[in-house]
């Protein structure tokens, strides 16, 4: 969730075709050259270490001891993929991606199509929706485990005061995972916000002008024209917010640690308990594997969706 | 450049050699002290040999007690600077511990449960202790409590000092049991052997409290409940796994006759089918459980409420002898090839300095393994801690293995299943079969280490 490039496809292809005149030859070499810190650092630190992950899973590799101990073959990947554990972990995973992905799309879809009617204050509306985006991880948990706390925090004060008994916000597995789903909403809204207030001033004005001329309403303007030329944007924030959802470990680490027992433990927490607390790094690197060849699936079909989107966009 | 704006303005020109020249050399100030903490973040290089640090894993009252006795260290060495950090409990201190050992960089002194030591160990975690080194340092390995030297050793290596055991124990409100009739002449509990006894004094408790006659935590706590059922089904002389967590024995027929009676007392109301630590804290201590099973380091717990308690072992239930569940804290020098003989003399000073403390420290409930306290007149007057003394010496761990251990795995899936008995929701053998399902993943996997 760190860094996100946001390549539409269509603006790379018009850059190449222009800058085509003058010595492609040197272009290429100073291109390669100064890419190469990049590079020289992506194969030693992403690269590298992912060779050695798979490397790793097809032996007992202990954490603690250096080397890649006794080759297993196969038996890490069948003992994962019969893994109650991992399944269930996988499970939660999948269920907080679930809870939190809708939201994520169309709240923040919501806001920017508020937003982008405003005359004045754009700035401070944008600087406000973003804002806790850029608050470090520790120090949202730390809020929100103030604002769940039973008996003290102002979340069971709200029910109370419509007269609900007070769930166990963090201790019930039910209410855990609709708890750091409203977090992570709160948290990251302000991402996919941004993303479809760039999406929407992509639409040009004429288009709304012509709308207005010929007549139609708000809501005619919005499902008629804003929404298909968004369709790009839509599906871009969504397929980025479902693989932002199935990478969940920090907030439900330090909210849940997984608990009670392991019921809220999403899938990376599984692969950080066995390869760290247990040692088992061989059988963590499978568990990583089998995690990123789904990972891969989900990707895949964005790249599917994102080609299709293009292609009704170009037509 | 310099020179004809020198002419012109009092002030000396900056350029950019001159800012450069003083960056590099305020960067070298910086680092001249080996010592400062910039040099030790960024380089990594060590802290000064007179510094120790120290790393536990201590809350609470306990964690009140080892600052007493690292203050009582500082002042006795006003030439060590102890570095003590305090690490959140459990599985991620053990996981802390084990990274920064394994990456170079551990502490000098560590705590240790010694239910972990054995994993640590096989792991090339932590450094032996010879009996020389030990005897030289002023702990002669025969001033310990023989049942935790005995765990603290690996495969014929000491490679921790015990600090203390800390058994599961039986708490009785005294007034409860007083009007109950289970006090003698001198107000203290009557013995109380087999479980027809134990299920008798649990129903004369509940009648005069009128709700319970006892409480042991079955909810959201795994390892209160696999304590209470270890502490049974040791008795009964079971166990659970051998050979490093490999294999599987546990006995059927001891598990279920433990379970069943365990379940006949939440089953008949005696016991609460279904509380969680909170809800036992507030039962014992309003008087509505006359008797609580419970670690002993509660103690301070309750010694801040109005309740009027006593602390005895867990009763002979089963078994002609005393058996009792415990654990012990223990202090280890975790393995550092760039630790030198200074350093390694003064962290071993620093641990004999915290078990002259062993006073301070059974103020938290705990029973000290060093012999020279525990043998003591002072020690035999501190109440309750004196009463359950011999659990110590009857003391049993948790099996060895590498998913074992306090806050593990092990106690996860064994006490989830025991919790299941208890609400009454699963059967005493569905509960077996349930520990043997859980832990056989475990036992089939290819151990990390040993």
């Amino acid at each position: 969730m760190a860094t996100t490039i946001i390549d539409d496809g269509v603006s790379a292809a018009r850059v190449t075709s222009a800058g085509n005149r003058s010595g492609p030859r040197d272009e290429h070499r100073a291109g390669w050259l100064l890419s190469l810190p990049f590079l020289v650092l992506y194969l030693l630190f992403l690269v590298g270490p992912a060779v050695y992950g798979i490397v790793m899973s097809f032996f007992n590799a202990t954490t603690v001891r250096p080397g890649l101990g006794k080759a297993v073959g196969l038996d890490n990947y069948r003992s994962i993929l019969t893994s109650s554990d991992f399944w269930s972990s996988m499970g939660h995973t999948v269920w907080f991606t679930t809870l939190t992905t809708p939201p994520l799309v169309i709240l923040a879809l919501f806001f920017a199509l508020l937003a982008e009617r405003l005359h004045r204050a754009k700035a401070l509306v944008r600087f406000i929706f973003f804002a806790p985006f850029v608050l470090p991880v520790t120090s949202v948990t730390l809020i929100f485990l103030w604002l769940y706390a039973p008996e003290v925090g102002l979340v069971p004060h709200w029910f109370e005061a419509v007269g609900l008994p007070p769930p166990n916000l963090l201790g019930e597995t039910k209410w855990a995972f609709i708890s750091v789903a409203a977090l992570t909403v709160w948290w990251t809204v302000g991402f996919n916000f941004v993303l479809f207030l760039a999406g929407l001033q992509e639409v040009p004005r004429d288009v709304y002008e012509a709308a207005a001329i010929d007549g139609a309403n708000p809501v005619r303007t919005l499902t008629g024209i804003v929404l298909p030329l968004l369709r790009p944007t839509v599906v871009l924030v969504t397929m980025l917010q479902i693989l932002a959802s199935m990478q969940i470990f920090n907030q439900m680490y330090l909210m849940t640690a997984g608990g009670p027992g392991t019921s809220t433990r999403p899938v990376m927490e599984f692969i950080y308990d066995t390869g760290f607390s247990d040692y088992r790094a061989g059988y963590a690197a499978a568990a990583t594997m089998v995690y990123f060849a789904l990972v891969l699936v989900v990707s895949l079909v964005w790249f599917l969706l994102r080609r299709q989107s293009n292609k009704e966009v170009g037509a | 450049m310099s020179q004809r704006s020198g002419g012109r303005s009092p002030l000396p020109s900056v350029n950019r050699r001159m800012v450069l020249g003083a960056g590099a050399g305020s960067l070298a100030t910086l680092l001249a002290g080996c010592g400062s903490p910039v040099a030790t973040g960024l380089f990594g290089a060590a802290p000064p040999t007179r510094t120790l640090t120290y790393w536990n894993l201590f809350a609470g009252g306990d964690g009140a007690n080892m600052q007493t006795m690292e203050d009582a260290y500082r002042k006795a060495h006003p030439d060590v600077r102890l570095d003590s950090t305090v690490l959140s409990w459990g599985t991620p201190y053990y996981t802390k511990l084990s990274l920064a050992t394994s990456g170079g960089a551990p502490p000098d002194v560590a705590v240790v449960h010694l239910s972990r030591l054995d994993t640590l160990a096989k792991a090339g975690l932590v450094s032996s202790l010879s009996p020389d080194e030990l005897a030289n340092a002023g702990l002669p390995t025969d001033n310990f409590t023989p049942a935790a030297l005995q765990k603290a050793t690996v495969d014929g290596t000491v490679r921790a000092v015990p600090l203390d055991t800390h058994p599961f124990v039986m708490f009785y409100n005294v007034e409860v049991c007083r009007k109950a009739g289970l006090l003698d002449g001198s107000g203290k509990l009557k013995p109380i052997n087999g479980p027809q006894e134990l299920t008798a004094a649990l129903r004369a408790a509940q009648r005069v409290t009128g709700q319970y006659g006892g409480v042991v935590t079955i909810t959201n706590d795994p390892s209160t409940n696999w304590r209470f059922f270890a502490t049974l089904y040791y008795q009964l002389g079971g166990t659970v796994v051998a050979d490093s967590g490999t294999r599987i024995t546990l006995d059927d027929d001891k598990a279920v006759q433990a379970l069943t009676f365990m379940q006949s007392l939440t089953r008949s109301g005696l016991l609460p089918k279904s509380v969680d630590p909170g809800g036992t804290t507030s039962l014992f201590s309003t008087g509505k459980a006359g008797f609580l099973f419970d670690g002993e380091w509660q103690i301070p717990t309750y010694r801040d409420t109005p309740v009027r308690f006593d602390v005895v072992p867990v009763p002979h239930v089963f078994g002609p002898k005393l058996v009792a569940f415990a654990d012990s804290h223990s202090l280890v020098i975790p393995r550092n090839g760039a630790m030198d003989a200074e350093r390694r003399s003064i962290a071993l000073g620093f641990i004999k300095s915290l078990l002259d403390s062993s006073m301070t420290w059974a103020q938290g409930g705990h029973i000290p393994a060093w012999l020279p306290v525990r043998e003591s007149p002072e020690f035999d007057k501190l109440r309750p801690q004196a009463n359950y003394v011999e659990a110590a010496t009857a003391a049993r761990y948790d099996p060895p293995g590498w998913y074992s251990g306090a806050g593990s795995q092990f106690e996860n899936i064994v006490g989830a299943a025991v919790a299941a008995s208890q609400t009454t929701s699963q059967t005493p053998a569905g509960a077996v079969r349930a520990m043997r399902s859980g832990l056989q993943p475990y036992v089939t996997a290819i151990p990390p280490v040993g």
